[in-house]
C-alpha cells in the first residue's frame, strides 16, 4: 500500500471542488484533487463541439438502446446522443429509489460544471433568514453580509454577465454586461413595468457566460452549444476557469479514476488524517494523507462518503452524531408555468441574431414585502421569447413547395417560462446506505427516500397562474398554463443532507463548513445547504467554498487544525 | 439543451412520438403515463422493418411533402434514409408497427385513388393523394386520445420535416446557418420571406 502526503486533499472536481483546489493551491498548499471518473481536457476533449446538427445520425436525439442503458437519465432532457459520455454509467453506479428520485450525475473531471445551466444568482437575507423566521428546520449560521464579499470574489473570476437591478431579494453583483433581452422579451418587459406595483420584473438572465474576455478565455460566441463543452472557454467550468488557475501554481496533483472510499479518521486527535482511494480501473487502494480535507463530491456523493467514514466511532458515519447526516434533502421543483403568442405589428418586422445561451428571469416576488400566501417561500421564472421555427409546420395543413418555403421562414413570436420553486427542508427526506445493493466497486449504494409536500403543491398553482396573469396583462395572446410534472431530483439542484448550523446537536457542519466532529474536514458543496431558496445554487457553492478555504488556511496557520 | 424553457416551442408532447418530441421542440421527452409509471422500456423487435425499395419510396413521399423549390428538396437531403433510421432506432415496437402498416396503407390508398402504387403515380397524383392523407391526418389528430396512437401520415410528415430541416441542405440552404454567430443582436429587421436561423446544436 503506497503512501503519499499532501497539505490538502479535495474530493471531487466539479464546481465546488475546482474552487477548493484553486483557492488552496493559490494560498500555497500542495493539493491532491481526486476525481472518480475519467479526465476531460479543456477544448481538446470537447469532441462534439464543432459538429453540425446533421453530423449526428439521430440529429441529437436518443435511441432505444440508449434508453435501455440509461433508465434514469432518460426521464428528462439529459439523455441525448450529443454528450451521453458525460453522464454517469448507470449500470456501474446504481442507487435505490425508495421513492422516485431522478439523480443526474456527471462522473468525470469537471463534473456537472461542464453540463450546468449556468444561471447564477445571489441568495439574499430573505433566504438566509427564512428558516429562523418561519420556524423551519434550523437557522442558517450565516447572513448575506458575511457571504457578499465572497460572491464578489467568485463572480469576478468566474465571469457572470447580468444587469444591475437594485432588488433586495436578488442582490446585484460584480457583473459583466448582461446578455440583453431580445426585442420580443423587451416589449413584454416594458409593458409589465407599470403593472403589479412594479413588483414583478422581467430582467436578463444572469449567466456564467462571458460577455467580455478574461485571461485565457474568450467571450461567448452565441452558438448556444454549451453542453458540448466550449472551445472558447466562454462559460465557467472547472476546465475553463478554476483548474487552469490551480495548475498554474504548480502545486496541484489531479488524479482521475480515483474513488474516495473513506475519510481516514484519528479518533484520539479527532481529526481526519487523509483519504483512502480506490483506483477505479486497477482497483488498487492507496491511502493519501493531508492536514485538511475538502469534500466537494456533489450533494449526495459527499454525504455518501461521510457515511462510509469513521464508522468505528459513529456507526452511521462521520457527522452523524447530530442525527441529521443524510437528512433534509432538497431540490427545486419546476416544469410549471405558462406560454403564449406575441402578436404585434412592429415585432412581426423584427428578429434577432445569434443563439443566446440564456433568457429572461423574473425574480421572486411572492411572500416578501409583507405578503402572505397560503404557502411559504417563493419561486422565480426562467424563460424566453422567440420566433417559432419549422417545428410549427408539423401540425399545419399543407404539403408542397409553398408549404416548404413557408416552413423555412420564422413563424410567429412566442413567449414562455417555467418557474423554479423552493422546496422546504424536511427531516424525513433522506438518504441512507442500502446494504443489499453494491456498485461496481463493491460499495453499498445510496437509498433515496424523498418527496415533495403540500407547500410545493400549493406553490405550483401560483407558478402556473401567476405567469398566465402576467402574460395576459402584457397583451400576450392565447396564453395557456402547463404543469409537465416534477419528480424530486429533476431540478438537478440537489441540496442538503449535511447541513450547516449553529449547534452540533442539530447540524453536521458549523458556520465555516467544518464537520463538527472533525474540524479539518470541510464540506462545501450543495450538501451543506440549510434551505434551498428558489435561485440556482451553484454560485453560492462557489462563494461558500472560497470562504471556507480562506478560513481553513487561516486555521492551519494558527495551528488550530 | 438545458432544462429551462429557453429552447421551448409551443408544440406539446401530444404532437409527436416520445423520442422524437424533444427534437421537434416539445418540452418533454416522455409520455405522461409512462413518465408517472417510472418509464419502463418495452421490448423491441430486432426484425428488419423495411423492405428493399422502402427508402426510395420514403424519399419520394418526403420529396412530395418538401419538393425542390429555389432550394433542394427532401430527397436531395437524404430524408428517406433518415426516416428509416429513426423508425428503426427510436420508435418502440408498437410505434414501428404503426409506421410500417401505415406505409402499406399509403400504398393501398394510392392504388385506390390513382390506380397504382405511389412510385408509379404521376407527380400530380402523388400530390393529390398526400393532400388528402394530410387533411385526414389533421382531422384524426384533433380527436381525443389520438396522441397515443397517432395517424401514420403525421409520423411521416413530422419525420420528413425533422430530417429535412436538420440536414445540411435544410440548415444551410433552406434556412440560414451560422456556425459561429460571434455576437448577439437583440433586434434585427425582418422582411417577409427572409429565412429562419437554423439552430446550431
Amino acid at each position: 500500500m503506497a503512501n503519499e502526503n499532501y497539505d490538502a486533499i479535495v474530493v471531487g472536481s466539479g464546481i465546488s471542488g475546482g474552487w477548493a483546489a484553486k483557492e488552496l493551491t493559490e494560498k500555497g498548499l500542495t493539493v491532491l484533487l481526486l476525481e472518480r471518473g475519467h479526465n476531460i481536457e479543456h477544448a481538446k476533449d470537447y469532441v462534439n463541439a464543432h459538429k453540425h446538427p446533421w453530423d449526428y445520425p439521430h440529429r441529437g436525439g436518443r435511441t432505444y438502446a440508449m434508453e435501455e442503458a440509461y433508465p434514469v437519465l432518460r426521464r428528462d432532457y439529459p439523455l441525448n446522443e450529443k454528450n451521453v459520455s458525460w453522464w454517469v454509467d448507470e449500470k456501474e453506479s446504481p442507487y435505490t429509489e425508495v421513492k422516485r428520485f431522478d439523480w443526474y450525475r456527471g462522473y468525470h473531471v469537471g463534473g456537472r460544471s461542464l453540463l450546468w445551466g449556468r444561471q447564477s444568482y445571489r441568495w439574499s437575507d430573505f433566504d438566509f433568514e427564512a428558516n429562523a423566521r418561519e420556524g423551519i428546520a434550523v437557522d442558517w449560521p450565516i447572513r448575506y453580509a458575511e457571504i457578499a464579499p465572497w460572491y464578489d470574489y467568485v463572480e469576478r473570476h468566474a465571469g457572470i454577465s447580468g444587469s444591475i437591478e437594485g432588488l433586495a431579494q436578488l442582490p446585484d453583483g460584480q457583473f459583466q454586461p448582461a446578455m440583453p433581452l431580445n426585442c420580443g422579451e423587451e416589449l413584454v418587459a416594458g409593458r409589465v413595468r407599470g403593472l403589479f406595483d412594479g413588483r414583478r420584473r422581467i430582467i436578463p438572465g444572469r449567466v456564467a457566460n462571458l460577455t467580455q474576455p478574461l485571461p485565457g478565455r474568450a467571450p461567448c460566441q452565441y452558438r448556444n452549444a454549451c453542453s458540448l463543452g466550449c472551445p472558447y472557454g466562454a462559460y465557467f467550468s472547472t476546465q475553463s476557469s478554476t483548474l487552469p488557475a490551480a495548475m498554474a501554481t504548480g502545486r496541484l496533483t489531479l488524479k482521475p479514476f480515483s474513488i474516495a472510499t473513506e475519510i481516514l479518521y484519528d479518533r484520539d486527535r479527532q481529526r481526519a488524517t487523509g483519504v483512502r482511494v480506490l483506483d477505479a480501473v486497477s482497483e488498487q487502494t492507496t491511502e493519501y494523507t493531508a492536514r485538511v480535507v475538502f469534500v466537494c463530491a456533489s450533494t449526495l456523493n459527499s454525504t455518501w462518503l461521510l457515511m462510509r467514514s469513521a464508522t468505528d466511532v459513529w456507526p452511521e458515519g462521520l457527522g452523524s452524531s447530530s442525527g441529521e447526516l443524510g437528512h433534509n434533502l432538497m431540490d427545486h421543483h419546476f416544469r410549471a408555468g405558462a406560454e403564449g403568442f406575441l402578436v404585434d405589428e412592429q415585432l412581426s418586422g423584427q428578429y434577432y441574431y445569434g443563439n443566446r445561451p440564456t433568457g429572461f428571469y423574473i425574480p421572486r416576488y411572492r411572500n416578501i414585502g409583507g405578503e402572505r400566501r397560503e404557502y411559504m417561500r417563493g419561486f422565480g421564472y426562467q424563460g424566453s421569447a422567440s420566433r417559432r421555427g419549422w417545428q410549427r409546420a408539423v401540425r399545419e395543413l399543407g404539403i408542397g413547395g409553398a408549404f416548404k418555403d413557408r416552413a423555412a421562414e420564422p413563424g410567429e413570436w412566442q413567449i414562455g417560462a417555467t418557474a423554479f420553486g423552493e422546496i422546504l427542508p424536511r427531516h424525513g427526506n433522506q438518504i441512507t446506505l442500502d446494504p443489499a445493493k453494491k456498485d461496481k466497486w463493491g460499495l453499498p449504494v445510496l437509498a433515496i427516500d424523498c418527496e415533495t409536500g403540500e407547500n410545493e403543491r400549493l406553490m405550483r398553482e401560483d407558478m402556473k397562474n401567476d405567469l398566465a396573469e402576467l402574460l395576459e396583462a402584457a397583451g400576450v395572446r392565447s396564453v395557456t398554463t402547463y404543469d409537465r410534472g416534477y419528480a424530486m431530483g429533476m431540478g438537478i439542484h440537489e441540496m442538503g443532507t449535511a447541513r450547516m448550523g449553529n449547534d452540533p446537536r442539530t447540524s453536521v457542519l458549523n458556520r465555516w463548513n467544518q464537520v463538527w466532529d472533525a474540524p479539518n474536514v470541510f464540506v462545501t458543496d450543495g450538501s451543506c445547504m440549510v434551505s434551498s431558496s428558489c435561485v440556482n445554487p451553484s454560485l453560492t457553492y462557489m462563494a461558500l467554498t472560497a470562504r471556507a478555504v480562506d478560513y481553513a488556511v487561516g486555521e492551519l496557520s494558527r495551528r488550530n487544525l | 439543451m438545458t432544462k429551462t424553457a429557453f429552447k421551448h416551442d409551443l408544440l406539446t408532447r401530444r404532437e409527436a412520438i416520445r423520442r422524437v418530441s424533444a427534437l421537434l421542440g416539445g418540452a418533454t421527452l416522455v409520455g405522461q403515463s409512462a413518465w408517472l409509471a417510472g418509464c419502463a422500456v418495452p421490448q423491441r423487435s430486432s426484425a428488419n422493418l423495411f423492405a428493399d425499395g422502402d427508402v426510395a419510396l420514403l424519399d419520394e413521399i418526403a420529396d412530395t411533402i418538401l419538393p425542390d423549390t429555389k432550394t433542394p428538396g427532401a430527397k436531395a437531403a437524404g430524408v428517406g434514409a433518415f426516416i428509416a433510421l429513426m423508425v428503426t432506432d427510436t420508435y418502440d415496437p408498437g410505434e414501428q408497427r404503426l409506421f410500417v402498416n401505415g406505409l402499406a396503407t399509403l400504398e393501398d390508398e394510392s392504388r385506390a385513388q390513382n390506380g397504382g402504387g405511389f412510385m408509379a403515380s404521376s407527380p400530380a397524383q402523388r400530390v393529390a393523394l398526400l393532400e388528402r392523407l394530410d387533411r385526414e391526418a389533421i382531422e384524426y389528430m384533433r380527436r381525443p386520445g389520438a396522441e397515443g396512437r397517432p395517424h401514420y401520415f403525421r409520423l411521416i410528415k413530422e419525420l420528413t420535416l425533422l430530417g429535412y430541416f436538420t440536414s445540411e441542405i435544410g440548415c444551410t440552404l433552406a434556412q440560414r446557418y451560422t456556425e459561429v454567430p460571434g455576437r448577439f443582436e437583440p433586434t434585427v429587421a425582418y422582411t417577409a420571406g427572409d429565412k429562419a436561423w437554423a439552430a446550431h446544436a
